[in-house]
């Protein structure tokens, strides 16, 4: 369901991806595939069998239409514009907020709330080697980021900042985890180590 | 590479007897010209305690701390005040630049309070602010600047003159995220230029600028993290790999 739930988003950012990249100028599959790339900072490969699959289904959709005699009648240089029913789809899409669907089902929450339920895993271990991976993938980025121009690679610099924000939510998590068990050690041990009966 | 700060077993304990409260369990620890390092840890565990130690703000209860070579503990206070005013610069979160001073003359009190011409030290703080991109705001008060510019102030005055081991407690602790990233920036820059910073945050995007991540827990390093050789994004493709600039 998790699966499903994340190629739906998937197919939604290429779908409304290359809209949006058709709303800019008409261009070609090949383009798209190329322009989409660049302008998401590089973050993600298309397959170009995924591009004519989607503008297919644009097509179907009537949200975008192929320019008649636009790139000669070969399939590769089929030229597509974007329909004024495309224009007020892309206009939807960008003023509806993501609202994330799932629930918290990734492996690492798991993995925490079974070590914390099984009770002979040290899970302040478990955290620790964790957040030592996350904070490396952290340095990781962040050396991309010193390298970037400021000027020139901004989609580079808001796709790290995506990247490093998540990574750094994932550790102030794991910070809270590790503190809540504190908590729980203490208050449970508390009676074994003196006043109370 | 040379060893800027050193602990050889070095620990810090509070008290005596039952009331004793050990900070810091004896440490051992090297810092190297040009390193950028960052401690980590829950409140509590010792953070600061090895900051102090460091760069010999406290002294050790046991073991040995070096500063640039020299064995803090046999130290007088005459001697400990020259190495606060000579190789080691602080900054804290709470920016204590002084409010009647402009930026120009805080940057440059540590030098005419080590006793050099107001001529020089005045020089010499124009180059420091040069170095943190504020030299056009030298005559401002502190008033008059922003929380990040107060605090790349700050950094000026920790690193005016000869001092190339700076030591920061939560610096970026009370600026917003681009403030807080350029403090993070003209740390690199030092270090990259050979000097070396020593750095205390609970904020990991900030740790992230160092070459190493010390994790304390209890009074003690329980860990270390260093940058993972090949970034990747958690999806795989050549991801990063390809920067590609916007058209």
């Amino acid at each position: 369901m998790l699966l499903g739930y994340a190629l739906e988003e998937e197919r939604l950012s290429v779908r409304y991806g290359l809209l949006a990249l058709l709303a800019t100028e008409p261009t070609h599959g090949y383009q798209l595939k190329t322009a989409f790339e660049r302008k998401t900072g590089g973050s993600w490969a298309l397959n170009i069998g995924q591009v004519y699959t989607t503008l297919q289904r644009l097509e179907r959709d009537g949200l975008v239409a192929e320019i008649v005699g636009g790139g000669g009648g070969n399939g590769d240089r089929r030229e597509y514009r974007i329909t004024p029913r495309g224009r007020d789809q892309l206009e939807a899409w960008f003023a509806s907020p993501v609202v994330p669907e799932a629930p918290a089902r990734d492996e690492l929450t798991i993995k925490v709330l079974l070590a914390v339920a099984a009770g002979d895993v040290d899970v302040t271990d478990v955290i620790q080697r964790q957040r030592r991976a996350s904070v490396e993938q952290l340095q990781a980025y962040t050396r991309r980021k010193a390298q970037a121009d400021p000027e020139r690679d901004v989609a580079f610099l808001i796709l790290l900042d995506a990247l490093i924000f998540r990574t750094e939510a994932e550790i102030r998590w794991l910070d809270a985890c590790e503190a809540r068990i504190r908590h729980v050690n203490r208050t449970h041990r508390a009676p074994a180590r003196g006043t109370a009966s | 590479m040379t060893n800027a700060v050193e602990l050889r077993g070095a620990g810090r304990a509070f008290g005596a007897g039952h009331t004793r409260v050990v900070a810091l369990g004896p440490t051992s620890l090297v810092v190297t010209a040009g390193e950028l390092l960052a401690i980590m840890g829950p409140s509590g565990s010792g953070k600061t305690t090895l900051l102090s130690l460091l760069g010999g703000l406290d002294r050790p209860t046991e073991g040995e701390v070096l500063v640039g070579g020299v064995v803090v503990g046999r130290l007088d206070s005459r001697g400990l005040a020259i190495l606060r005013r000579r190789t080691v610069g602080y900054v804290f979160q709470d920016l204590n630049l002084l409010a009647g001073l402009t930026a120009r003359e805080n940057v440059s009190l540590p030098l005419e309070l080590d006793g050099r011409p107001i001529g020089e030290a005045r020089a010499a703080a124009e180059a420091a602010l040069a170095s943190v991109g504020l030299e056009a705001l030298a005559d401002r008060y502190p008033d008059d600047l922003s929380g990040g510019e107060q605090q790349r102030v700050a950094i000026a005055r920790a690193l005016v003159g000869p001092r190339r081991i700076l030591l920061a407690d939560e610096p970026t602790g009370a600026l917003d995220s681009m403030a807080g990233e350029s403090v993070m920036r003209l740390l690199r820059a030092h270090c990259d230029g050979g000097g070396t910073a020593i750095l205390v945050t609970h904020d990991a995007s900030h740790a992230a600028w160092a070459d190493r991540v010390v994790f304390l827990r209890d009074g003690r390093i329980v860990d270390e993290a260093r940058p993972a050789p090949a970034p990747d994004a958690p999806d795989g493709p050549p991801v990063l790999a390809s920067v590609a600039a916007p058209s």
